[in-house]
């Protein structure tokens, strides 16, 4: 079979569009190396990979401040005991294996260490001097067991590719990541449903899943560096939502470690079971404040073999909305995805990638429809009389439909290459909503101009702020505000906060739809939840973290 | 001269992306329910006719046409979406003797001497076969000039250039009309089907035949013995740590 030149021709657009690394890591077969395609590395510099060590160009992080120096309101808690290498050597004894423990004790390590320190946004840098790497539960048992005893503030790290600064720390906390537990446990190809330790990578997960024509009901663009623990951990969103639901419904059981030590063996492979709380979902979301998740137990739908993509442009937001109405209803059960972008957010994606947009012309917004579905013949059907529909009613002013797998992963790429891109002129402020669908818009709107007015907005490097713009899961009523800007800056923080909390406050939306409360949150809470809830919240904190070691500073 | 009647002609492929499994029989490459597309090659193919014309070069016509099973009717649209003027389709059920590279060579020669075509762009090679052979016996058996791997065309008048990529450089060859053109992957990059083009291409006359229609005797010459897929390859392993590495590799001798 010609092996050879299909490689080449699928190398022939990527060659020419070198940037769109993420349609790459869609279409990637299973058999390649995971990493091959993850060639960007500019506006995530240091952010490791696999193996824990770091791709890119020599550290830049020192350009990161502080989270410490950046926000003096937050105080090194005085309870929680200073690191000694006493406890340090306790930790070697303990896990043996050299590649287990990083530390910047003995030796001069920062370099390695950085990585586990600062997020990917560069926006948060804490002071950890060790990191751990367990390779079971029992060593994650025996780590918080230990921690809890000596009042040691822990932080868990999956993959570290939050939005939040959860899985960074802000003082001197022990990062525990569980990068070396990626063992898939087990898979049953009847009930679907998969048992894998908490540190393999969701696209691993996924292409294992794939050779088993099963799919992760969760996507992402970050799939190829975020753990499945650390999804679960805050409950990530993504690309798949709309189709399967969230992973409240998902996961069907956990294990995980109490800070003092319990191991709660929770890895059911029900579906149904009534038998008292379900304590699990406490810990889907949880963000790791009240335990480490160790592993997971999903439940995984059928791959869909007929994938179609299209690409709209269109007039108005207005449009956008009866786009979706149409999509659902007449692709109804196909219709996989539903993404929405605004004419900004792919005007920068050029500028930033110098990728080339599917679609001659500008149009204000787009919008990008995935269907999948058993029955390549019945899809293709209902895609023609829908596409067909939506430019006679010229609800749709232009678009086009992928043809094959690499136009597919090339479509994508316009709306997964977005949040990189975005980091592109130094920063991004990001907010990820809920909001009535029909006032989404009004908010990047409002917003816009309240930084315009104040003269914050600009295109040269005396004014911070490159623009506001949109995009998001219109399916799933969540937006993502994003405010590109050349530099993290006072002023601009002060106009965006707490402005646009008390904005989705007024719409009854939340002010974290999926990407969780992390330390930018927690400080705003109170904008979506009432103080009966926070104090209940903080009452299951109080009871399964007494000594609050779990990711202090954060959360609630 | 009244303008360039160009021929392309395309095939129905498995997808590049998809990975080819090989049937339990171990006769062919298993196709059902699996994704298809046009030959990336003949997408450049198409897509080359159509910058011709937009480059304002006399094209009097564009003609996309296909052999094969009745879903290459979905290529046919996808290149008249593409800009192609209409399409033909010789409709060869998959339960059929499959054509070799010489029997569509000699259907190519009876469909361009029927359409008077003067300009025949095809892809160097499909990726399913790789024969890479029908372009060149078309160029024989028609008698006309060709130039294959083409990288770069220019048309002027009734002459045409063409760059081509060869080891070590480029190759530059000219010819006069009519002629055949084979070509390869920095040719161009095909464009996306837009939605009003794909409705547009539904009105487009396409028509349907048959092999008996140019009564062509294209029995295959060669018989498929066993098809086997490439031996899988072996598995790496994981080290801890530097010390675990040295000694594996004294294990494996590479030490």
């Amino acid at each position: 079979m010609a092996t050879s030149s299909r490689f080449v021709a699928s190398l022939r657009r990527t060659a020419l569009s070198p940037r769109a690394s993420p349609c790459i890591k869609r279409i990637r077969p299973v058999t390649q190396v995971r990493w091959t395609g993850s060639t960007s590395a500019t506006s995530e510099p240091h952010q490791p990979d696999a193996k824990g060590t770091v791709k890119g160009g020599p550290a830049p992080a020192k350009a990161v401040k502080f989270t410490s120096e950046m926000y003096p309101e937050i105080q090194r808690n005085s309870k929680f005991t200073n690191l000694s290498e006493e406890h340090v050597k306790y930790f070697k004894d303990m896990l043996g294996s050299e590649s287990a423990v990083v530390e910047s004790f003995s030796k001069d390590a920062s370099e390695d260490i950085e990585p586990y320190n600062s997020d990917w946004m560069r926006k948060y840098r804490g002071h950890a001097k060790l990191v751990l790497k367990p390779a079971t539960t029992e060593e994650v048992s025996r780590i918080l067991k230990y921690c809890n005893d000596n009042m040691l503030a822990v932080v868990p790290q999956g993959g570290n590719t939050g939005l939040v600064g959860g899985s960074v720390p802000v003082f001197d906390e022990i990062v525990i990541n569980l990068q070396r537990m990626d063992k898939i446990r087990s898979f049953d190809e009847v009930s679907g449903i998969l048992v894998a330790d908490a540190g393999v990578i969701l696209e691993v997960a996924d292409n294992f899943l794939a050779e088993k024509k099963h799919i992760f009901p969760l996507d992402l663009g970050a799939k190829g560096s975020c753990q499945i623990g650390g999804n679960v951990a805050t409950n990530a969103g993504g690309l798949r939502l709309l189709r399967y639901g969230s992973l409240h419904g998902n996961v069907l059981g956990i294990e995980a470690v109490l800070p003092d030590g319990t191991v709660i063996d929770d890895l059911l492979e029900l579906r149904k079971n009534n038998t008292g709380y379900d304590i699990k979902q406490l810990f889907i979301g949880g963000e790791g404040t009240i335990g480490i998740i160790t592993g997971i137990s999903i439940l995984c739908p059928q791959r869909s073999p007929a994938v179609n993509v299209a690409y709209f442009g269109l007039e108005s937001f207005e449009h956008a909305q009866k786009a979706f109405r149409a999509a659902k209803n007449q692709l109804s059960e196909i219709l996989s995805a539903f993404e929405m972008m605004d004419g900004r957010t792919q005007k920068l994606l050029n500028k930033a990638t110098g990728k080339k947009l599917p679609l001659e012309g500008e149009h204000p917004f787009y919008c990008l429809i995935e269907t999948s579905g058993s029955n390549t013949d019945h899809d293709s059907e209902k895609l023609q009389n829908f596409l067909e529909n939506v430019m006679e009613t010229e609800i749709v002013s232009d678009g086009v439909v992928a043809q094959d797998q690499t136009q597919m992963g090339e479509l994508w790429s316009c709306r997964e290459g977005v949040s990189e891109a975005l980091g592109h002129w130094g920063g991004v402020y990001k907010y990820d909503l809920s909001l009535p669908i029909a006032d989404m818009y009004d908010l990047v709107n409002d917003v816009r101009d309240r930084l315009t007015e104040v003269g914050l907005v600009g295109d040269d490097d005396s004014h911070p702020v490159v623009d506001a713009v949109g995009y998001g899961h219109m399916g799933d009523a969540n937006l993502h505000l994003n405010v590109p800007v050349r530099r993290y800056d006072k002023e601009v923080e002060k106009q965006l906060e707490p402005y646009v909390y008390e904005w989705v406050q007024k719409k009854n939306g939340s002010i974290s739809a999926e990407h969780g409360l992390g330390i930018t949150k927690k400080p705003y809470i109170g904008y979506s939840r009432s103080d009966t809830m926070i104090k209940l919240m903080k009452q299951i904190k109080n009871l399964y973290d007494p000594n609050g070691i779990m990711n202090p500073y954060k959360y609630i | 001269m009244s303008g360039l009647r160009i021929l392309v002609p395309i095939k129905r492929v498995i997808d590049y992306a998809v990975k080819p499994r090989v049937n339990r029989a171990q006769t062919a490459v298993e196709t059902a329910n699996v994704k298809h597309s046009m030959n990336p090659f003949d997408e450049l193919s198409i897509e080359e006719a159509v910058r011709l014309r937009e480059r304002k070069v006399p094209v009097s016509e564009i003609v996309a046409f296909s052999a094969g099973p009745p879903k290459s009717q979905d290529i046919l649209r996808t290149a008249m979406a593409m800009g192609a003027d209409r399409g033909i389709h010789v409709v060869v059920e998959d339960k059929d003797p499959q054509l070799e590279p010489l029997g569509v060579a000699k259907l190519l020669k009876k469909v361009v001497d029927e359409q008077k075509s003067n300009l025949v762009i095809l892809g160097k090679q499909s990726i399913d076969d790789d024969a890479a052979q029908t372009g060149q016996m078309l160029a024989g058996l028609l008698n006309w000039p060709q130039a294959t791997q083409a990288s770069k065309v220019q048309v002027e008048g009734e002459t045409v250039t063409v760059t081509k990529e060869v080891d070590g450089g480029v190759e530059t060859v000219r010819a006069k009309l009519p002629m055949i053109i084979t070509t390869d992957l920095r040719l161009n990059e095909p464009r996306y089907a837009s939605l009003p083009n794909i409705m547009k291409a539904k009105k487009k006359p396409l028509e349907k035949k048959t092999l008996k229609d140019y009564e062509l005797d294209a029995a295959p010459r060669l018989k498929t013995i066993k098809v086997t897929e490439p031996p899988p390859r072996k598995g790496g392993v994981k080290v801890e740590d530097v010390d675990g590495m040295i000694s594996k590799l004294k294990e494996l001798g590479a030490l």
